[in-house]
């Protein structure tokens, strides 16, 4: 049963990208005009420079083996040639794929460790503790991540100059102190979400009757924290958490873009801007698989911890 | 030949509709107050640019990034602009082009989860996994993805917000759809021959609007918040117009400078209305729920 629920899970990540990818390959002819004019952005090109564009994209080709010619070289590490620098696509995403790997890393360790924190604390604790939580999560909540930015580095730069406002470091440690407020800008409002979900499922747990009954036989409160009440909120907060993780993807092109940093997202705004569509639809694909296989990771864990999922779908 | 026997007419119950008014005012003072900060937004959408007390676009470099004076309770923006009369301005694209998103992904969720409910079995299993698949596309990545192929511009970012927020939209409703399906009253109007559009808009989406309206009330901030990053990002709204997503990126340069009030107002302005729209939706769903 749980066998055929992975193979379900993959078949759906297999079909995803394959409709992503179609989607990607195909916003060429949604184009107004013809591909040839996508792909060059609207530049007027010399003969042979479209010769060549045609001859790589198969132009003369039927539309399906167009795409087919373009997802076996994508598959093999070929996306293209950029038209503004004249590089290869996945040379220039290579370059910057570790400062967005870095960032949503980071961001998700904030998100984690202070989102779940927060949430076990107000769960636990009602009182003023839980207001505060309360109320700090759903104003956070609500705050994107490129206002988050500003605010961020009005205070935290500007004013206090604790950190830098703009760009990338060049060593580890000077990285790190780089990618801190970005991380918090990019995290900020996931890390609410996550804070209030996981208190409403330690809430929820901490209410029910085996609790109640673990309580009165006497069990010392720190393993019935651990063993009765985390254990059981662990399925809806793991859930939540890789949720809002993998939209981070989504967001980080914003953050990237309000600190200037040399990361993936900001150049898939700037490559759009350009109208560069080899490195958009370069930079998309690489983004939508990401996307897509933490997605897929996230149903496949949740499985692990709650084996009656297995049984049917995900319950949310 | 028998006489027919004449059926008696079946009454289904519909839900309490408590109207909107009562709907509203069982959210309590936070879902008021929230509702009051909307109706506020939606004023200004409407008339913001005939309130504006200067011309929101016209700029005079002198007074780039000149501090809050008597008439100016905002001060002035990087090109010399009352940052209030941009408030203003802006209001109208920052609330519409949410509104559009809203209402299109609305449409066309709503109408996958009635047929998927409807028509259960193979219908549904094959809208369902089409729908789980196009997930797959999150709303902004979408969104650049147009604007690099049709230009910059709102109405392309709002159309693939609607596109990439539509499957979020059928899922839930399919649930509750499904359910109110199942109800006895729709297959005795089944039985008494009413065609399966009449007893979808009739009854079955009737009766799920309560829920309808919480997950669009929820939508709209979503949606404000993921075009305003588009047009922060330069792929929306474009300067010179006035609206708050492109106030925060092109009044960004006054940070460094210790003038960050033009872009903290315009990024204020946009926190308000999404707390507000996120509160009430809740309440909202909360009480769509407790119905049930």
């Amino acid at each position: 049963m749980r066998l055929a629920f992975i193979g379900r899970r993959l078949a759906m990540l297999v079909a995803s990208l394959a409709v992503a990818s179609f989607v990607i390959f195909g916003a060429l002819y949604l184009a107004p005009g013809n591909p040839i004019a996508a792909l060059s952005g609207g530049r007027s090109l010399p003969p042979s420079s479209l010769r060549i564009l045609e001859a790589r994209y198969h132009l003369n080709q039927p539309f399906l083996v167009q795409y087919w010619y373009w997802l076996d070289n994508a598959l093999h590490g070929n996306l293209g040639i950029s038209i503004t620098l004249r590089e290869n696509v996945t040379t220039l995403i290579a370059s910057r794929a570790w400062t967005t790997a870095g960032l949503v890393l980071y961001a998700s360790v904030i998100i984690l460790a202070l989102g779940i924190g927060m949430g076990i604390a107000g769960g636990l604790r009602p009182g003023l503790l839980d207001t505060s939580v309360l109320v700090t999560s759903a104003i956070s909540a609500a705050i994107p991540a490129f206002v988050a930015a500003i605010a961020l580095v009005a205070l935290f730069a500007v004013k206090l100059r604790w950190f830098p406002a703009l760009g990338n470091g060049t060593d580890l440690l000077s990285n790190v102190r780089h990618l801190t407020l970005p991380a918090f800008a990019l995290g900020l409002s996931s890390l609410a979400i996550v804070a209030r979900v996981t208190r409403s499922a330690i809430r929820e747990e901490a209410g029910r009757e085996h609790v109640q009954t673990a309580i009165s036989r006497g069990i010392p409160r720190r393993q019935l924290v651990r063993r009765h009440i985390l254990r059981n909120a662990a399925i809806p907060i793991t859930t939540i958490s890789g949720i809002t993780i993998a939209s981070l993807i989504a967001v980080d092109a914003v953050v990237e873009t309000a600190f200037s940093l040399n990361g993936l997202g900001a150049y898939l705004v700037t490559s759009a801007q350009d109208k560069d569509l080899a490195v958009v639809q370069g930079i998309s694909l690489v983004l939508v698989t990401a996307f897509v296989v933490i997605n897929v990771a996230v149903d496949l864990a949740y499985a692990v911890l709650d084996p009656r999922v297995a049984l049917g779908s995900r319950a949310t | 030949m028998s006489a027919a026997v004449p059926l008696p007419a079946v009454r289904p119950p519909r839900a309490r509709r408590a109207g909107a008014i009562g709907m509203l005012v069982s959210t309590g003072p936070p879902g008021i107050a929230s509702a009051m900060v909307i109706a506020i937004a939606t004023v200004v959408a409407l008339v913001g640019p005939l309130l504006a007390p200067f011309n929101p676009v016209l700029p005079n470099l002198a007074l780039a990034f000149v501090g809050p004076t008597g008439g100016h309770l905002l001060g002035y923006d990087f090109e010399g602009r009352d940052v209030l009369s941009r408030l203003l301005a802006g209001a109208q694209s920052s609330m519409l082009g949410p509104l559009a998103v809203v209402v299109g992904a609305m449409l066309v969720g709503v109408l996958f989860a009635v047929i998927s409910a409807w028509r259960r079995g193979a219908v549904d299993a094959v809208i369902s996994s089409g729908l789980d698949i196009l997930f797959a596309f999150p709303g902004i990545l979408l969104a650049v993805l147009a604007a690099a192929v049709f230009g910059a511009g709102l109405w392309a970012a709002a159309i693939s917000l609607a596109i990439a927020y539509m499957p979020y939209v059928a899922r839930v409703l399919r649930g509750a759809a499904l359910k109110e399906r199942s109800q006895p009253y729709v297959a005795a109007l089944e039985v008494q021959g009413a065609s399966a559009t009449s007893i979808c808009l009739r009854h079955i989406v009737p009766n799920i609007m309560p829920l309808i309206v919480a997950q669009a009330t929820i939508l709209f901030g979503y949606a404000m918040v993921d075009l305003a990053a588009v047009s922060f990002l330069g792929l929306g709204v474009q300067p010179p117009a006035a609206n708050w997503g492109v106030m925060i990126s092109e009044n960004q340069g006054g940070i460094p400078q210790g003038y960050p009030l033009p872009a903290l107002a315009a990024g204020a302005c946009i926190v308000a209305v999404v707390i507000a729209f996120n509160v009430l939706g809740e309440r909202l769903f909360e009480q769509a729920q407790a119905r049930r």
